[in-house]
């Protein structure tokens, strides 16, 4: 049983990488990866809201939006996940606002270094991707709660690791054109094969 | 005010969403292994964010600024909603192709990003049309980068072989690299490239 759990967190932080593998969150992804600093911020906010925000999805999904979910209301053939992308994205819209008012309250040093990036969080893919895959995989709670964790920390090492070579590329010499952006998905591309590698291992 | 035609026009080369506003990148890269997929999320995106930019701007007035985010992206999703439903009833093998990347329109940043930057300042019709501009772009760039690794990748455009490849008889040795997801940052790369040397003004600055 631990193994599965294990697999199934290794399988979500490399092999099925948020952002090399399926390409979620990459406009935060691009945007945000200047400095190792900002960059380590933010993916600690990515981790804990993907890791709250895919368990209570699948709390949803499973007790009100899946087929059947609603027969102790006595509405058994009721199948509302056609709704499904309403609800996940309020979810993340309230899970957020909720996280940056607690933080605000509690521990104003992350809040205020975390800055704009956490209601920002919201329309990163990669929250709503998370959500997605575990409905489409038909993740149980206890799966769910691994999964969301896993694939939160496998997309905050790839944007710490992007960082760290951007800052490295200031002392390159990069043609006028490529400059920026465009050199920056070729290092992405890069690190995406890089992360290739990992396809196919099994624990 | 800007006319008409450049709020039509200018997205497709000059303020480019994906070359340099960096928006909607997610689905550039997942998506276009095919050019069949492509067709399919470029016609949902202009629809989706069409739709979405011209029912913000008629409510503009009436949508209090501090919910204004939440009354957007209601919109969306309800929009992306009907897409998806769509999809699932009349092209189900696509719609299954595409997974989860339909219900993530709603969080494409181009879509939430025109709402808030054009829509909520214009009238309907100039967002109408800054809508589908933006989409344009967005095609011009998605299309680009199937059409390679589609044609460089398998030898073939929509399912018709082009280059016959040697596993048929052809002479064509299809890249593999090219259906593999890395192809698509260095596609996308080589166009922001291309696009830079030929509109100068776009180059970034040094830091």
């Amino acid at each position: 049983m631990l193994e599965h759990y294990l697999s199934l967190l290794v399988k979500a932080v490399f092999i099925e990488n948020m952002a090399l593998a399926f390409f979620l969150g990459m406009c935060t992804f691009l945007a945000v990866s200047k400095k190792v600093d900002t960059a380590i911020g933010l993916g600690v906010a990515v981790i804990v809201v993907q890791t709250i925000t895919v368990p209570a999805n699948n709390l949803i999904y499973q007790y009100l939006l899946k087929e059947g979910a609603l027969s102790w209301l006595g509405l058994a053939e009721t199948n509302l996940t056609f709704i499904g992308l309403i609800c996940y994205i309020g979810v993340i819209a309230a899970m957020v606002q909720i996280l940056e008012m607690v933080l605000d309250r509690h521990v104003p040093g992350l809040y205020n270094a975390l800055g704009i990036f956490l209601p920002l969080i919201t329309v990163n893919c990669a929250i709503l991707g998370g959500s997605l895959f575990m409905v489409e995989r038909d993740y149980s709670f206890a799966e769910s709660v691994v999964f969301g964790f896993g694939s939160g920390t496998g997309w905050a090492l790839a944007l710490a690791a992007l960082a760290g070579i951007r800052e490295k590329m200031k002392y390159a010499d990069v043609p006028e054109g490529l400059r920026g952006l465009g050199l920056t998905f070729m290092i992405t591309g890069l690190m995406a094969m890089a992360f290739m590698a990992f396809s196919g291992i099994q624990l | 005010m800007s006319s008409a035609r450049d709020v039509l026009l200018d997205p497709i080369f000059n303020k480019n969403p994906i070359g340099l506003q960096i928006l909607g990148i997610c689905s550039a890269l997942a998506v276009t292994s095919k050019l069949e997929t492509v067709v399919v999320m470029c016609l949902a995106v202009i629809f989706v964010i069409t739709g979405s930019n011209f029912s913000v701007s008629l409510i503009r007035q009436q949508i209090p600024s501090s919910i204004r985010i939440i009354v957007q992206i209601t919109i969306i999703a309800t929009l992306v909603i009907i897409v998806d439903q769509f999809l699932k009833a009349y092209a189900f093998g696509i719609s299954k192709q595409l997974s989860v990347f339909v219900g993530l329109i709603i969080t494409n940043c181009i879509v939430l990003g025109r709402a808030e930057a054009f829509a909520t300042k214009n009238t309907p019709g100039l967002s109408l049309l800054d809508g589908i501009g933006n989409g344009l772009g967005y095609s011009v760039v998605l299309l680009l980068v199937g059409f390679c690794r589609e044609l460089f990748g398998a030898g073939k455009l929509l399912g018709f072989t082009i280059l016959p490849s040697t596993n048929d008889g052809g002479w064509y040795l299809p890249n593999g690299l090219m259906l593999l997801p890395p192809s698509a940052f260095f596609i996308i790369g080589l166009l922001i490239w291309a696009l830079r040397s030929w509109k100068t003004e776009q180059i970034e600055e040094e830091n």
